[in-house]
């Protein structure tokens, strides 16, 4: 019997330990990789940076990341190898919190970041760490449609007539939902409804909704794959993604009243401290508001913030509807009228008011 | 030692692995779940885990759950049946095929269900011309999806202890004068019936919980297709960790309560056999 | 004569409803998959499956697959070993322990492990300080992949221990067997069937679990996307064909997988008959 306690006893302690070399093996592994790059880099050194962002940003990040390895290879002599990470902005941010090693956050919105800096990953005042309140390029929502508009579909209004089936992910759950949400408060308002009458409004918009699909992405492939609904309120990059994917088959439609997005990029300081890696962070980010990023923005959709590259890429026509992508790249549509998050009292406010539990957004789905 | 004296040596040794492992990947972190919810007062938990919203999540998850493991009993019992009983060409295809929803990602079983059942895929377009039915997006999708979840566990389960009972009895039965629908009521179905229950109750647990396949032919609309575990994954993106593990830990308590319910239904079960014999 | 004719009727209608649910529920999808898997051609399906970062995760998928394998056998073993060969207090909460992680919606599955070893948890500055990751990283995708194919070799093994009984084992132990020999020498030879049985169950589970890795995975390309996230991953870049091809792996995996399983049955079956 005793022999037998010893042994388990060492059974147990064996088993720990092949716990704890399991945890350092993955660690070890990243080391390993790192060495064999060694030999195609240059200079001798490879930085590992890891970049956690939101879902419609992977083509983004996947033509910004070469573009910037190649910049700092040429400015500072040394190999940025960039790995990417893509899921709805809110369990993004949750996952950093948690432990997810990211040295920068690239997020659909300011709260989302907040969550990580409440979490004591990111110091505070990141929204004026980079220009601009830390947004390199911007973004606005409209409305995708079939080919031929056969729903006539122009504007907020139309969204809550009953022929209608509208597609929109849960604000809950995506941030571009909640700017969606917000952007659609705001047109009831510029109306001059009263707030019970935005709030039945709002409840019409979303009884019209076939699938309320967790993030952005889900919600696009359910309309343009899957073909539900009438109507995909979608972030401007996404529904003209769709266009360049699907030519002639869809039409994107610019609502009189839109809200300008700001997703808000930050360096995770305490987890760049750990890895070193707070210079690159840095300088990946604020690279993000260079000429040539910029135009790399544009090309994926989003709206750059450096204004003469931005009039570069500003539409001709006045047109609210547009068939496809300009053969010119023109594509910016101006002729929008944008609130911001500030008019609905900032992120805390907004979420507290909208999207906490028992707020407005809960309120609307209470039978 | 707690144990009686057996004299079969080892009892320590797999005493320490079976605790070791348990404790590490099942108990521990069970644990932290049971703390974290303990950061709530009770009361705030009783009224995070009874809020209309949840509530209606766990009735649709637990009705779509009910109904496809019915479903499940009855294809199940016909598949071991005939893998049982009868001889034909393709029953080797249709034995090793079985466990396929074990192995097929549940995210591809979803996405796959999903693209075949839309109005406008192969199968859903059928529906939806002839009968005016939609089945992705509302909970008949949800339930199809379930289905394929939890079909091999009623197979499984019914199958082995089919194969087991004696063809004797039936035909002894016969020749007393028993007609086939009499002997199947009171000569095989009491002998499968632990094995029916334990696949039931298996399937039925599993695709409570179910995640993968049914988040993408759900349509997640609050009050009609929002399923319990979207809730929870819903409660995270919100940031609020507590209302997460509440509702987890009620999940948790719904799956002991369905195995007990199990236990217990065997011990009856397995007592009025022997009973009866 | 009576019997015979009714059975016939029976048996085709049993057999043509069989054919007709699998058909719809198991045949249909994975058509379905090999078809737009090839819409873009072979030369398209080769360039999906041979995609460096497709490589990456099916690694990562038979890594985290064959340790939760051996961790499981492991522990299969020796609590089918326990709970059959010995009387104690607690076995009956035991072995419901053992099955609870199959009834355990995934979601949970993962999120037990952010809340133990997450930087909330007390654990966290522990490991940290040793510089060990468990969630985000490989370790933790390995612990999901184990509870969620928990049970599955133990609940093989318990039923066949059950039937053989102690007798072989006690007479092994009074001659004066120690328990390697015991169960090298007795048990094991019972159990090789259903052992393997279990282990290819287990494979086959353990390659395709989403939901619990998905929680604990941090999505990571290269780094800690495992097929099936991978696949989720190119199905909401737009990149259809390509899913459906890294899904045609996991399904060629599934099928090699039960394949094993007629061999594995079929031998175990022959061995049983020469026995009697």
């Amino acid at each position: 019997m005793k022999k037998n306690k010893i042994l388990s006893l060492a059974i147990v302690a064996a088993l720990s330990a092949s716990l704890v070399a399991c945890g350092n093996s993955s660690s070890g592994s990243s080391v390993a990789e790192g060495t064999d790059e060694i030999k195609a880099a240059n200079s001798g050194e490879v930085i590992e940076l890891t970049n956690v962002s939101y879902d419609p940003t992977r083509e983004l990040y996947a033509a910004y990341n070469e573009v910037f390895a190649k910049h700092y290879q040429e400015e500072f002599g040394q190999t940025v190898e960039v790995t990417q990470s893509h899921g709805g902005s809110g369990k993004q941010a949750l996952e950093v919190a948690n432990g997810l090693e990211a040295d920068v956050v690239t997020l659909a919105l300011e709260g989302d970041v907040q969550v990580v800096a409440d979490a004591g990953l990111i110091d505070d005042g990141f929204t004026s760490e980079f220009d601009l309140d830390s947004s390199p390029y911007t973004s606005t929502i409209v409305f995708l449609v079939r080919s031929g508009n056969p729903k006539n579909i122009y504007d907020w209004n139309d969204l809550i007539r009953e022929d209608v089936g509208v597609i929109t992910p849960n604000p809950k759950t995506s941030g571009g939902a909640m700017w969606n949400y917000l952007a659609a408060w705001y047109y009831f308002e510029q109306q001059g409804q009263s707030e019970d009458e935005i709030l039945d409004s709002i409840k019409k918009l979303y009884a019209n909704v076939v699938v309320l699909d967790s993030g952005a992405r889900g919600a696009t492939t359910s309309f343009v794959e899957n073909k539900q609904g009438d109507v995909l309120i979608a972030w401007e990059n996404e529904a003209f993604l769709s266009l360049q994917e699907y030519p002639g088959e869809y039409e994107i439609v610019v609502p009189s009243v839109s809200i300008l997005c700001q997703p808000t990029v930050a360096v995770v300081d305490e987890v760049a401290a750990k890895h070193g890696t707070a210079d690159v962070a840095k300088e990946y980010l604020s690279y993000l508001y260079s000429d040539e990023a910029q135009e790399i923005e544009a090309k994926n959709f989003y709206r750059p913030s450096t204004k003469a590259i931005y009039d570069k890429y500003v539409f001709s026509s006045d047109s609210n509807t547009i068939t496809e992508v300009p053969a010119d790249g023109k594509w910016i549509n101006d002729n929008v009228n944008l609130t911001d998050i500030n008019h609905f009292g900032g992120w805390a406010e907004a979420r507290a008011t909208h999207f906490a539990d028992g707020a407005n957004f809960d309120s609307i789905y209470e039978q | 030692m707690k144990s009686r004296r057996s004299v079969i040596p080892g009892f320590g040794i797999s005493m320490g692995i079976t605790i070791t492992i348990l404790s590490i990947v099942v108990l521990i972190p069970l644990c932290s779940l049971v703390v974290f919810s303990a950061k709530l007062s009770f009361s705030e938990f009783v009224y995070t885990v009874t809020r209309p919203r949840i509530l209606s999540g766990y009735f649709v998850s637990i009705s779509t759950a009910f109904i496809a493991s019915v479903i499940n009993v009855f294809m199940g019992l016909i598949l071991a049946w005939i893998l049982v009983r009868y001889d034909f060409k393709g029953k080797r295809f249709i034995d090793g095929i079985i466990e396929l929803p074990f192995a097929l990602p549940t995210a591809v079983a979803g996405i796959s269900l999903t693209h075949l059942t839309t109005t406008n895929g192969w199968v859903g377009q059928i529906f939806y011309n002839l009968f005016g039915i939609k089945i992705a997006y509302t909970r008949i999708g949800i339930t199809v999806a379930l289905v394929f979840i939890g079909i091999p566990f009623v197979v499984r389960s019914v199958q082995p202890v089919l194969e087991k009972i004696d063809i004797q009895y039936e035909e002894a039965a016969f020749i007393l004068g028993a007609d086939a629908k009499t002997t199947f009521r009171r000569v095989i179905f009491p002998e499968i019936l632990p094995a029916i229950i334990s696949g039931f109750t298996l399937a039925f647990a599993r695709s409570i919980g179910e995640y993968g396949s049914v988040v993408f032919i759900a349509g997640n609309t609050p009050y009609e297709t929002e399923i319990a575990p979207l809730l929870i994954m819903s409660e995270l993106q919100e940031y609020d960790y507590s209302a997460a593990t509440s509702i987890a830990l009620v999940m948790l308590l719904i799956a002991i309560v369905i195995l007990s319910i199990n236990a217990l239904a065997q011990s009856i079960v397995s007592k009025r056999v022997n009973g009866k014999a | 004569m009576n019997l015979r004719r009714e059975n016939k009727v029976l048996k085709y209608t049993l057999i043509t409803i069989s054919f007709i649910f699998l058909g719809v529920f198991l045949i249909l999808p994975l058509i379905y998959i090999v078809i737009t898997a090839l819409k873009d051609g072979i030369a398209g399906y080769i360039n999906a499956v041979s995609d460096e970062y497709a490589i990456k995760a099916a690694l990562l998928t038979i890594e985290a697959t064959v340790i939760a394998v051996i961790v499981n056998t492991i522990f299969g073993i020796a609590a089918a070993w326990l709970i059959t060969k010995y009387a104690f207090k607690g076995k009956k909460v035991l072995s419901t322990f053992i099955d609870l992680p199959v009834t355990v919606s995934p979601i949970i599955a993962g999120l037990i492990y952010v809340l133990t070893f997450g930087r909330q948890s007390s654990l966290y500055p522990i490991l940290d300080s040793y510089g060990i990751q468990i969630i985000f990283a490989v370790p933790g995708i390995v612990l999901a992949t184990i509870f969620v194919t928990f049970p599955f070799i133990s609940r093989e093994l318990i039923p066949v221990l059950t039937a053989q009984g102690t007798d072989e084992e006690e007479a092994a132990a009074i001659m004066g067997a120690g328990t390697a020999t015991i169960f090298r020498k007795v048990t094991f030879p019972h159990i090789k069937w259903a052992l393997l049985y279990g282990i290819v169950l287990c494979t086959a589970r353990a390659m395709g679990e989403f939901g619990a890795v998905s929680v604990l995975s941090g999505h990571l390309r290269g780094k800690t996307n495992t097929l099936p996230l991978y696949i989720e991953l190119l199905y909401q870049g737009y990149d259809f064909t390509g899913a459906f091809a890294a899904s045609s792996i996991l399904v060629v995996l599934a099928i090699v997988v039960l394949i094993l399983r007629l061999v594995i049955e079929k031998r175990g079956q022959k061995e049983l008959d020469l026995n009697k």
